[in-house]
């Protein structure tokens, strides 16, 4: 066993954030500084630095946690580690210039449960993150850890695991909300009747543009994916099981490579685990970030070798799987869910969330908003709350227009709904749905054609082209769309749109295809009359879409303010900017391309769009 | 490596019980405030908080929280430290060496009595008006 782990005592601890966000924002840089420092001043047999994973703030990195007291530093540089290690870490001094200042206030806020980013969280899935190293196993199971694998081989039977899990009312965390139990049971009555092997699959393909939630659960506390899924394997009586996870996710491969040798090491995983007598193991299977191979099928296929294509489904993996035999796939979170479900009980578990979605979502914030970050929620919690207490509100002081969830599969809903408690049947009566938890926030600011068509551009991008209505029917809105921004829509465009996204819908092989519509028929629900500026006026109302804004100069600006500075001038690609200095420019519309650099450049906010 | 068993698991819970209760910020029978000001280091402060981690140290105690402040306005006393048993008032201790902190330790942390030939006072200045 790891000596500094375990059996010294230190008098505290410093949590350096090692998630992805923080590590690109230089964190092991600020660790190497704090263990450099503390030696310098020979406090290195009191104070530990611990990497943690993700705190969910990653606006705010590099962060620093320091326990006890739970003082909550960011933003570090490495110039500031010298003065913070002699005045906190030696003197009990806690630095407040160091520490987080709300948007709205003057005074810092030293201690991080009192920072409203953190202060509505509820932490289940998240359970661990900042208190633990996850990169050591002990520090897993001293958080009780491994402590309901013990219970679910030992006491319990299968039926009673099942029949937990079901009580629990636990859906689905991967976005369409399939009950846990259910699934599980199925997967368990197929093997019964089947014989032979089975598989249980972990799905770690996220791919919705702005989501990371099961990224940061694998980085920050692989165990609690790693102990899900032995629980569920001793359900549904599998041997083996895989973890897909992205190519793109480095950290996540390499922490979870760590944990699962880890496992081994100590008989979790292998052979007649805990002395059970019950066998399992877990092998990593590295995807290349194709989106559509998050789709259960595609990522079958994936896993077995083949193209990354989806299939016909029935038969659903439950009876015919993994080299058709029965196989179970869950998603990152879902898994992580498990064992705190087991410890704590499904009456526990179902008395957190709505009627019909219980338990916590855990959500990345990303977007206009001013708070980006990883939040861990209870489900029924509503928009407002997440957008402005969590999220501190839009920058800027701009006005909230609406958010995308679910990613390119989801929607858009308007501020109108933004006191709409979020569950599974909620989101989907909005047209949106649940997904994976990946919300982008708008403000006033965001074309709603634009994005629609951002979103269209992602799917068919990512269409595998297996069946025609996802691989032309996307193809064929997307240009519609691609269109209407440039000014050339016509009056039947909206038309076309609708009656193409219902046809994908009705016909498209597999989840990709079926939602990909999504976008288009939300914006075109709740904000239709911006398509129509777009198509009967040929403008933009956000100004976003460039090819239909008509960029002007004020005369009495550019004269009396700027005193015709020819900076525009000068930076006009196409010469259409006409003037010499100390005159006021016009703008030639006939050669103006409607780049928007005299906007970007001018100091004088002389240069209009109309 | 050797195969855990179920009381293995509990075994290594017990051992890591005392740094993650640290972090997580739970119940401490008593909290020990060395002093750390410039006076209280150049008197000896560091001593006292290496004894004082000695001491949790090798009896295994995971319920006493070392911390550590800045002066406590009483230079000439230095080094000090001030013991505050959860539900009493804390009690400030001056002009401390490694075997009466060790003493202290034993005797009134552990065990509950103040060690009066020690002690400076019992209480704290007012801080909230």
């Amino acid at each position: 066993m790891d000596e500094k782990s375990t059996g010294k005592t230190f008098r505290m601890y410093l949590m350096i954030c090692a998630g992805t966000g923080c590590v690109s924002n230089h964190s092991y840089e600020i660790k190497t500084a704090l263990e450099k420092e503390l030696a310098r001043q020979g406090l290195e047999n009191e104070v530990s630095v611990v990497p943690t994973g993700c705190n969910g703030f990653c606006e705010r990195g590099p962060i620093l946690v320091v326990q006890p007291g739970n003082i909550f530093y960011q933003q570090l540089t490495v110039k500031d580690i010298p003065y913070l290690v002699e005045e906190h870490f030696l003197k009990g001094r806690p630095v407040a210039k160091l520490m987080y200042v709300p948007p709205e206030g003057k005074t810092p806020v030293p201690v991080l449960s009192d920072i409203p980013f953190f202060k509505k969280q509820v932490l289940i899935a998240l359970r661990n993150r900042g208190l633990i190293n996850p990169e050591k196993i002990e520090e897993y199971i001293a958080r009780d850890g491994y402590k309901a694998i013990s219970k679910a081989l030992t006491e319990m039977t299968s039926e009673k695991i099942i029949s937990e899990i079901a009580l629990s009312g636990l859906r689905g965390r991967g976005g369409a909300g399939f009950p846990t139990g259910l699934k599980w049971q199925l997967v368990r009555n197929a093997a019964s009747s089947n014989g032979g092997q089975k598989y249980i699959i972990c799905n770690g393909d996220e791919g919705d543009p702005g989501a990371f939630m099961d990224r940061s659960i694998l980085e920050a506390d692989p165990h609690a994916v790693i102990e899900g899924m032995i629980i569920g394997a001793k359900a549904m009586g599998a041997t083996e099981g895989f973890i897909y996870v992205r190519n793109e996710y480095p950290l996540a491969v390499q922490r979870l490579d760590i944990a699962l040798k880890q496992a081994r090491e100590y008989g979790l995983l292998g052979e007649n685990i805990l002395g059970t007598g019950f066998d399992f193991d877990i092998r990593i299977k590295r995807g290349a970030g194709a989106f559509v191979c998050g789709e259960e099928t595609a990522l079958l296929a994936s896993i077995e070798g083949r193209l990354g294509e989806p299939k016909p489904r029935p038969p659903y993996p439950a009876q015919s799987g993994l080299w058709g035999k029965p196989t179970c796939i869950n998603n990152v979170e879902t898994w992580a869910n498990v064992p705190t479900i087991i410890n704590r009980g499904a009456k526990w578990y179902a008395g957190i969330g709505t009627e019909t979605s219980k338990g916590t979502k855990v959500f990345s914030l990303v977007g206009k908003i001013n708070n980006t970050g990883l939040v861990e929620v209870p489900m029924g919690i509503t928009l407002r709350e997440i957008i402005y207490d969590i999220g501190g509100g839009i920058p800027a002081g701009k006005a909230f227009k609406a958010v995308q969830t679910g990613g390119p599969s989801g929607g858009c809903i308007p501020s109108e709904k933004i006191d709409l408690p979020i569950d599974y049947e909620s989101l989907t009566a909005a047209g949106s749905m649940m997904g994976s938890g990946g919300m982008v926030i708008m403000d006033e600011e965001t074309c709603m054609v634009d994005i629609a068509r951002y979103f269209l551009s992602f799917t068919q991008d990512e269409s595998c082209g297996k069946c025609t209505p996802c691989r032309e029917g996307t193809k064929a809105m997307l240009s519609i769309l691609t269109r209407i921004t440039e000014g050339k829509g016509t009056e039947e465009d909206v038309t076309l749109l609708e009656e193409l996204a219902v046809a994908i819908k009705d016909t498209a092989l597999c989840g990709l295809g079926k939602t990909a519509p999504n976008p288009v028929l939300t914006t075109l629900r709740y904000f239709r009359n911006e398509y129509e500026i777009h198509i009967r006026d040929k403008k933009c109302p956000a100004h976003v879409c460039r090819q239909l804004n008509e960029y002007v100069i004020d005369p009495d600006l550019c004269l009396n303010k700027g005193r015709g500075c020819d900076v525009c001038r000068r930076n006009c690609a196409s010469e259409a900017i006409i003037g010499e200095k100390n005159e006021a420019h016009v703008i030639d519309q006939a050669k103006c391309i409607k780049c928007g650099v005299c906007f970007d450049v001018c100091n004088f906010q002389a240069v209009k769009v109309k | 490596m050797p195969k855990l068993t179920v009381q293995d698991l509990e075994k290594i819970r017990e051992q890591t019980r005392r740094a993650l209760s640290i972090r997580e910020g739970g119940e401490f029978k008593a909290k020990v405030n060395v002093h750390m000001g410039t006076c209280g280091i150049a008197a000896g402060a560091r001593t006292i908080m290496s004894a004082l981690i000695q001491e949790v140290e090798t009896r295994g105690t995971t319920d006493v929280l070392l911390t550590s402040s800045g002066c406590a306005g009483l230079c000439s006393r230095e080094p000090m430290v001030t013991v505050e048993l959860a539900g009493q008032a804390p009690v400030k201790y001056a002009n401390l060496t490694e075997p009466k902190i060790r003493e202290i330790f034993e005797r009134h942390i552990l065990g509950g009595a103040i060690v009066k030939d020690y002690a400076l006072g019992i209480g704290s200045e007012k801080t909230d008006l």
